[in-house]
């Protein structure tokens, strides 16, 4: 039998060769080609865990810091230790109730598993943190994890420096991945704009972890780690006192105010109002409180400093004299006779003076703020001799203005400002169809029609009045610590912007006398600060806006910008007080405050009383309260929709059987809420050229 | 072992070797699984606490027990060989009585800390029986009766280690049919047990219905083509419907019904995760069996994930491996049961393909030496029990190397001489050993 069977002792040996061969193969195509497997190892075992470093400090111009690190505390829970533990103690520690306890509970292990940590309760408050502290040890499973955030001693300039929040997809992409998912990223403000300064260097750890994810220690020793390098500081020219002052001042308004050291371009303070404690977006009410900010539809958010766009009104007539100055058009000597109106062209633009010689020559005319004076003076530049077409002239008028940095962004280092406008031929060739002269506009001359512009243009277009000629770009900050030629982020705000210099000195002294008579004999008396001379400029501007569907005029914008002191210009300041009525009523105190603060460093105890009254007068425009009601009752119209939770809803119900009206509001959707925004000024101001009446 | 001149006549020394290089591979692998960074590594290997030093006192065991051995005259073990055989029923048997449960099976028996698994020593029994069956005078091995008996003693220890929820250890006795078919068996059964697993794993991956199409296809080309040979002779026809009936009746109902009755949901479970198929429970109960089989271990960490895990692991090393102690998917947990049945990983990810390739080398060079050697015996017995050592060792090998590397469901049998695990390890001795003795006394005829 055995030698009858010999060649089947063959075939046992192929079979056995076989099965290896297939078992080869597979090892050769796991081993050597598949190259997969390696990094999904890695991508199992190697945890690289990135190490956060503070991010760098904002300090004022005195060396204070306005924006700084601190630590709070996170409640983070291991679901898997979490044994017999008095759940009711814990939850009346953190004041949510037992179903939300079990719903986080579950929440966290759906979310990171069992065995890992997961926030449960995130930016403790400190009574809650320090009560935690001490009962910890009850509730194993629980821990309490440190967090850097941010913070801000002086409970100032939010506008300014921005927040910090978790990347979103779109910087993602934006950054080509240069984050990840869970990092924090400046998201406005100074934040944003220095993001790549104040983060620093990030680190990276590998290490390894098992197969629960429980970190095992260093991968190779921690050959491949790199340390974080610390975020850098920065050093800004804000005066944090200054800026208090100014948010102060605000406080019950809507408005701004930006104040620039002329010298350098520096921006003192920057406030917009109605404003916020910025510390109320990082604490661990921020999720309630930026839904509070968000949903008040006078948007506090928005900084209007770089974001509101106003008609100029007479603020502009410095400008408009300068330009016909060096035009030749007029001279300081000629006047003009007003007796309360300026009838040349076919609706007579009105002037809040009357009596004679209140424009008899250009100081007079300046001081007194003259409509009927700067109207002549735009409509001579425009139909300037010298070039025999009006279109040149109005071509150059608005030349001379965007070199005044009107029109166009500026460049300050806080993202998405606005460029305000400055109408030139085009515009008014397509609204006219070529057929325009300078009656058509002739409101430019006084600082309305289309031109619209930011307070931070007012204010540096001043600056450049002070300074005879020249501008730096505004900005906040002067320097980093530290900084090597590799920090090019700053070099543009060192540039000297000769733009204005060919205007001769004399035609600006003439411009700064009349500028300065406002304050000592005109109309800004108001911000006359002893042994200081001040140049200035009231303004008070018409406003219209769409009020469920009408045209509505509203009471006129408070506007004021000055410089002092005229001889050695340290500070500007363009203030702008919506709705507030005429330039030297609110804007004017406004901007004498801050001026005397900054320059001297402090208030005479008499102007305290001055600062509590302007601060305590409420000036929130009326229409508001409407705009917000019928916001919050369109709003809970939707929310009741989708959810058909009468709950909200009814609250409006019953308001609305006091006010009758109201009761047709969800219907009324057909004007949404945001064209009643009342903070963004429609651009296309044409259509409703105003009666002019303005100072 | 010493050299005495007395016992090593003829001892063939390149099986003991092979024996002792695995061993220590073995030991090596499982402390390169189980070591972990600052142990005490003279405590660790004396201490008999950790799974290394335990093997390594089953590798000592295993050489006294082999010295012993070869120290037997070898007409011991033909003449008891039936004896071994009832008492290794009896051990299986026992079983069900006298059993611990651990880790969801039921064929353990405890001594003390020592566990013993009937069913892994059995087949030192069963290889002797079957030798001695087929080596009797009056065994006509052409006889269907002798082929049922032989059969017969190689199946009812993998019934009984059914019973006892271990299919990975009844699947070894299937091994034994290639001794049988060494001896003499048809090669159509090896054939059609072939044709009949290609069959089964073609009923899972293809639709039912597309199935029985290509079936019926298959089965009139094949008419198509045979036509002038079932002119000749009409029975031809009939033998072609016959077994087309019976593969569609295989392909419709058999099958079926095995999965739905006959195997557990997690071992239906396992069998879809290998060819790549989700597997739906067929009721609530069967996904409740399916996850309290589960119960314990993370979320996806089934079959599946083992697999993967193992997959990952053995692909990472890449062509020259990690080193010792360096690989990070077995050094943390990620392959589970990597000191016993997944024991092929960590040497994957320590020494990748070329570490990979030694070991078969060394495997495939074991089974030629055994080949060789039962070819070289003159009596029937040896070569029948050597070719039983050859065909179980195979077996283990392939059906575990190829489940870590993703080409077998997830089985649990140990990796020959490697895995973690002394009844395996001394099972596999013994066998090794038996046929070290059998081989010295090649030069007696008569047993």
């Amino acid at each position: 039998m055995s030698v009858f069977n010999q060649s089947r002792s063959n075939i046992i040996r192929l079979i056995f060769i076989g099965v290896f061969l297939v078992i080869v193969i597979q090892l050769f195509n796991l081993q050597v080609i598949s190259g997969k497997y390696q990094k999904l190892a890695m991508d199992n075992a190697v945890y690289p865990k990135r190490i956060y470093p503070n991010r760098g400090i904002i300090y004022d111009r005195k060396g204070k810091a306005i924006l700084n690190n601190t630590i709070m505390y996170d409640l983070t829970v291991t679901p898997s230790q979490v044994k017999n533990i008095d759940t009711l103690e814990l939850c009346s520690f953190l004041e949510i109730d037992t179903a939300e306890f079990r719903k986080r509970i579950n929440d966290a292990r759906f979310k990171n598993g069992p065995v890992r940590p997961t926030v449960f309760e995130d930016l403790l408050p400190p009574a809650m943190q320090a009560k935690l502290e001490e009962n910890i040890y009850k509730f194993p499973g629980f821990t309490l994890v440190e967090r850097p955030v941010r913070v801000y001693p002086f409970n100032a300039a939010a506008h300014i420096m921005g927040y910090v929040g978790e990347v979103d997809s779109n910087i993602l992409k934006r950054e080509n991945f240069f984050y990840q998912l869970g990092d924090y990223v400046g998201r406005s403000g100074l934040e944003q704009r220095y993001e790549k300064v104040l983060m620093g260097q990030r680190g990276m750890n590998f290490l390894i972890k098992d197969n629960k994810n429980r970190i095992q220690g260093p991968y190779e020793k921690g050959m491949y780690d790199t340390p974080a390098v610390a975020g850098r500081n920065m050093r800004s020219y804000i005066d944090v006192e200054v800026q208090q002052l100014a948010e102060k001042l605000l406080k019950g308004k809507v408005g701004a105010v930006v104040a620039i050291e002329p010298k350098t371009g520096g921006i003192i303070a920057m406030a917009s109002g109605p404003g916020f404690d910025p510390n109320e977006l990082t604490g661990p009410y921020k999720q309630k409180n930026f839904n509070r900010l968000f949903l008040d539809v006078s948007s506090p958010l928005l900084n209007r400093a770089i974001k509101g766009q106003y008609a100029a009104g007479s603020t502009y007539k410095p400008l408009g004299a300068l330009i016909a100055l060096d035009e030749g058009v007029i001279t300081p000597a000629n006047g003009i006779g007003c007796t309360g109106a300026y009838y040349s062209c076919r609706r007579p633009v009105r002037c809040t003076e009357h009596w004679a010689g209140h424009a008899s020559n250009l100081r007079l005319a300046i001081a007194h703020s003259c409509n009927s004076f700067f109207s002549n003076t735009f409509r001579l530049t425009v139909d300037n001799p010298k070039y025999n077409d009006n279109r040149i002239g109005l071509q150059k008028w608005s030349e001379y203005l965007n070199a005044f940095g009107l029109g166009h962004r500026l460049g300050v280092d806080l993202p998405s400002e606005d460029g305000g406008n400055i109408p030139d031929t085009t515009d008014y060739n397509k609204e006219y169809r070529g057929s325009w002269n300078s009656c058509t506009m002739v409101t430019l001359g006084i600082g309305q029609d289309k031109m619209l512009v930011t307070p931070l243009q007012m204010a540096n277009s001043l600056c450049i009045v002070a300074n005879k000629g020249y501008y730096y770009i505004p900005h906040f900050i002067n320097r980093i610590d530290g900084e090597t030629k590799e920090d090019t982020v700053l070099n543009k705000y060192r540039i000297k912007h000769e733009v204005l210099s060919h205007i001769s000195d004399e035609d600006y002294e003439t411009v700064h006398s009349g500028m300065q008579d406002v304050v000592d004999a005109g109309t800004g008396r108001v911000a006359r600060i002893p042994g200081i001379n001040i140049c200035a400029k009231t303004g008070t501007a018409e406003n219209y806006l769409m009020i469920e569907g009408k045209r509505t005029q509203l009471k006129d914008n408070s506007m004021f910008v000055s410089f002092a002191p005229r001889e050695n210009p340290k500070i500007v300041v363009a203030v702008v007080v919506q709705n507030a009525g005429f330039g030297a009523t609110w804007a004017g105190p406004i901007a004498a405050l801050i001026m005397e603060k900054y320059l001297n460093d402090t208030l005479r105890t008499e102007r305290l009383k001055e600062v509590e009254r302007v601060s305590n007068a409420n000036l929130m425009p009326g229409y508001l309260v409407r705009a917000q009601y019928r916001a919050d009752s369109i709003r809970a119209y939707n929310w009741f929709k989708i959810t058909k939770d009468t709950s909200v809803i009814k609250k409006y119900i019953k308001k609305a059987g006091v006010k009758s009206d109201t009761s047709q509001l969800p219907q009324d959707r057909k004007a949404p809420v945001v064209k009643n925004n009342p903070l963004i000024k429609p651009k296309d101001t044409s259509k409703f050229r105003p009666k002019s009446r303005i100072t | 072992m010493e050299h005495n001149p007395a016992i090593s006549k003829g001892i063939d020394w390149v099986l003991v070797w092979i024996f002792i290089v695995l061993t220590s591979v073995g030991v090596l692998s499982i402390f390169a699984a189980t070591y972990r960074e600052g142990d005490d590594l003279i405590q660790g290997f004396f201490s008999l606490k950790t799974d290394y030093s335990k093997q390594l006192l089953y590798f000592g065991i295993a050489g006294i027990l082999g010295t012993f051995i070869l120290l037997t005259d070898s007409k011991f073990f033909t003449a008891t060989a039936n004896l071994w055989y009832a008492f290794g029923i009896l051990l299986l048997l026992l079983v069900f009585p006298f059993h611990t449960s651990v880790k969801g099976t039921n064929s353990i028996i405890k001594f003390g800390s020592f566990n013993l698994q009937p069913a892994e020593l059995c087949k030192v029994f069963v290889n002797l029986a079957l030798a001695k069956y087929l080596s009797r005078v009056e065994t006509d091995f052409k006889k269907t009766r002798s082929q049922l008996v032989a059969s017969a003693i190689a199946i009812v220890p993998a019934i009984l280690a059914v019973m006892q929820s271990e299919t990975g250890l009844a699947l070894v006795y299937f091994s034994f049919f290639l001794v049988m078919f060494r001896e003499g068996l048809p090669a159509a059964i090896l054939i059609v047990g072939f044709s009949l697993a290609v069959l089964v794993v073609a009923t899972l991956l293809i639709e039912p219905n597309i199935l029985a199409v290509i079936l019926t296809v298959v089965a009139l080309l094949t008419i198509y083509f045979l036509r002038r040979q079932i002119k000749r002779r009409r029975q031809l026809l009939f033998y072609i419907v016959t077994i087309w009936a019976f593969c569609v009746g295989v392909q419709r109902f058999a099958v079926p019904f095995m999965f739905d009755q006959v195997f557990q949901p997690y071992q239906v479970k396992r069998i879809y995760d290998t060819i790549g198929k989700d597997y739906v429970p067929k009721d609530a109960s069967a996904a409740l069996e399916i996850e309290q089989k589960n119960k314990g271990k993370k979320k996806g960490e089934t079959g599946n994930y083992n697999v993967k895990q193992s997959k990952i692991a053995i692909g990472s090393g890449r062509i020259l491996g990690k080193g010792l102690l360096s690989g990070t998917q077995t050094r943390y947990d990620f392959v589970p049961e990597q000191r016993t049945d997944f024991i092929f990983c960590t040497i994957g990810e320590g020494f990748g393909f070329v570490g990979s390739m030694v070991l078969m080398g060394i495997y495939f060079l074991l089974l030629m030496r055994i080949v060789s050697i039962a070819e070289r015996q003159r009596s029937v017995f040896s070569r029948c029990y050597a070719y039983g050592v050859a065909s179980v060792i195979f077996l283990h090998i392939a059906i575990n190397i190829c489940m870590t590397i993703g080409l077998a469901p997830v089985i649990g049998i140990p990796l020959p001489f490697i895995s973690y695990g002394g009844t395996a390890l001394l099972s596999f001795s013994v066998l090794l050993f038996i046929l070290i003795r059998l081989d010295a006394d090649r030069q007696m005829v008569l047993r």
